[in-house]
């Protein structure tokens, strides 16, 4: 599913070059429920990014679901993610002045789907991540957990072949942490890659495969 | 291809900030009110301007004779000579473009004017039938002077509205009452209106008007005139006509050909040319004043768009992490924008046009006559002009934030904080 083959990334600042990663080898199957690891400025979160479609990479190649993934243009970037991709992000990232069910739509809208059709949809991925009664409500009215919920429904109905989450218990106690584990398992179980970022052991010790980054180059790829 | 969702978003954004987007819709709003008072008033000077000359024809020239100024043919300079009904004859048959010709002259002297008990000072105009052509006139009671009256140096007046009200009773008739000019009783057969406004008025409507044959004979004048006016179809050129006008008679009456002074004339068609220059200077103006205010407001509608495209970063990067494209989000912005001009300038439009014709009504409802303003209204040119430049505008305020909110990158916009 994914293939990343000698893959570097460095950011200029300043008058210094700051490499984030050092020609990175890594691949990940389809199905698998993955977690990386590593400390603060390691590079985990450029690669989730690089792997995301969300940022380009310096040298190298990343093959996603067959397809070479370089130098994109801004418009074929945004498909691919649409399609091919879902994202968990730490803080949410609700639109606070859209509803539940309009949240979860909002890759279908970008896809062309009617409004009718789209909420209707939304409205089964919010019964199936257990909010279907919260559809109306705005993300303010919602506490931490049911928040990432509905971003986990909103991840999950573009029918995506991977999901992106960069440390999506960051925000959340341990009881809603482990709800939000036990979702991903379940997706995972219908055949979709999930990809945690995370820095929190209990949290990798839920996945099937640890890769452990530091410094720019894996430490270890959990086989 | 209307598209229900993008609107939401608009005014979901929109209505956000409430206070923010009045106050920057303010701008534009008086950018285009401004414009359009200008225009309105620029409007009503015009048509006030115009309205001093109504019922003037718009291709008169009137012309009168001096004193020569240079020696000619062994005459020497100084010599004052008369226009005739021989020249008006003369100029009538050789002169093509003339369309009417009508002589004119003044009863000379110092007298009052009788009607019973009842007596004025008023100005008393020898003319020719044709005269209503050059300088028409609203006719209240009766008749203009005709031919017959002409021939038969008849004793009858048609008399300005003013002179009616001085020298009859209101109850009187009027026509076919007599009034007493320098001893002579005069037939009343019309009273006449001016169509202008401002200070001719009171020249045009206390005047009266006599067949020209009988002012000649009481001035004892023979056949001389003392000046004529004449008219030219609309497709020529008064100024060219009045020339050759000034070159036969010239030479009637032995004036050198170079001697410019000792014809005057006066020329309706160059008046109104140098009032229409005037006024599309004005226009110009307005234009450029307004449209510099209009940028202004743009300008503050571009700013508050940025401001806003900053404070939603977020929101972009993730839709674009969820599958938007910078077009997308670029006609978001866009539409955003030109909403906002769009609805703030037609608010302005339409307060403003409201406004003028205000203005418009209540000077018809009580009567204002001024002389420099009548009437303001906007052509209906004027506001769809307004109105393209609104939704241009808008579209142009909108690029560079729009720009921006394609630029953000998906990463910097999701960071967790």
């Amino acid at each position: 599913m994914i293939e990343l083959k000698k893959i570097s990334k460095s950011y200029q600042i300043g008058q210094n070059k700051l490499e984030v990663l050092k020609s990175l080898d890594l691949s990940i199957a389809q199905g698998e429920f993955v977690s990386i690891m590593g400390p603060s400025g390691s590079g985990k979160s450029t690669l989730l990014n690089i792997m995301g479609i969300l940022d380009d990479y310096d040298a190298g190649e990343y093959i996603l679901s067959d397809t070479l993934i370089k130098n994109l243009s801004q418009k074929k970037a945004a498909y691919y993610r649409n399609q091919f991709l879902g994202f968990v992000f730490q803080s949410f990232n609700l639109l606070h002045f859209k509803n539940a069910m309009e949240n979860v739509a909002l890759p279908l809208y970008y896809q062309k789907v009617n409004r009718k059709k789209r909420n209707e949809i939304a409205l089964e991925y919010l019964d199936r991540v257990g909010l279907k009664d919260w559809a109306e409500h705005t993300p303010s009215e919602m506490s931490g957990g049911q928040q990432q919920r509905v971003a986990i429904a909103r991840a999950l109905i573009g029918k995506p072949k991977v999901i992106f989450a960069d440390e999506p218990t960051g925000a959340l106690d341990t009881q809603t942490s482990n709800e939000v584990m036990d979702l991903f398992k379940e997706v995972n179980k219908e055949g979709i890659t999930i990809i945690i970022v995370t820095h929190e052991d209990e949290i990798s010790e839920m996945t099937d495969r640890v890769i452990r980054l530091r410094d720019g180059v894996i430490e270890s790829y959990g086989y | 291809m209307f598209d229900i969702d993008k609107w939401q978003e608009i005014f979901a954004s929109i209505s956000r900030h409430k206070l923010r987007t009045a106050l920057t819709a303010f701008g534009v709003f008086w950018g285009i009110f401004m414009l359009m008072l200008l225009l309105g008033a620029g409007d009503g000077m015009e048509k006030g301007v115009t309205n001093m000359f109504r019922g003037m024809s718009k291709n008169a020239a009137f012309v009168w004779t001096r004193k020569t100024t240079l020696a000619y043919k062994g005459m020497q300079p100084g010599r004052r000579y008369y226009i005739n009904e021989d020249d008006i004859r003369f100029l009538k048959k050789n002169v093509s473009e003339i369309e009417y010709i009508c002589p004119r002259l003044n009863l000379v002297g110092e007298f009052a004017i009788y009607h019973g008990d009842k007596m004025g000072s008023f100005e008393v105009n020898g003319d020719a039938p044709d005269y209503i052509r050059v300088e028409s006139r609203k006719f209240i009671k009766g008749r203009y002077l005709n031919e017959l009256d002409i021939a038969e140096k008849r004793k009858v007046a048609v008399i300005g509205k003013r002179v009616a009200e001085l020298l009859f009773e209101e109850s009187e008739p009027i026509v076919n009452q007599y009034i007493d000019i320098k001893g002579t009783y005069f037939k009343v057969i019309g009273v006449v209106k001016s169509l202008k406004t401002g200070e001719q008025v009171g020249d045009d409507e206390q005047s009266i008007h006599i067949p020209y044959t009988t002012a000649q004979q009481m001035n004892n004048w023979g056949n001389n005139i003392g000046w004529f006016a004449f008219t030219v179809p609309p497709t020529k050129n008064v100024a060219v006509v009045t020339d050759k006008i000034h070159r036969f008679l010239a030479e009637r009456h032995k004036v050198s050909p170079d001697d410019k002074d000792a014809l005057g004339s006066w020329n309706t068609q160059k008046e109104f040319g140098q009032f229409q220059g005037v006024f599309t200077g004005i226009n110009l103006f307005t234009w450029a004043v307004g449209i510099g205010t209009l940028i202004a407001g743009i300008v503050g509608v571009s700013n508050i768009m940025l401001v806003a495209v900053k404070e939603r970063t977020r929101e972009f990067g993730l839709r674009k992490a969820l599958g938007a494209t910078p077009s997308s989000i670029i006609s978001l912005v866009i539409q955003e924008s030109v909403l906002l001009t769009a609805v703030a300038g037609y608010i302005g439009l339409v307060v403003a046009v409201g406004l003028i014709e205000g203005v418009s009504r209540l000077m018809d409802t009580f009567n204002v006559q001024l002389e420099y303003f009548a009437n303001p209204t906007i052509n209906f040119q004027a506001a769809i002009v307004a109105t393209t430049i609104l939704i241009i505008t808008g579209a142009i305020a909108g690029l560079i934030p729009a720009s921006q909110a394609a630029m953000i990158k998906p990463i910097e916009a999701l960071r967790a904080n």
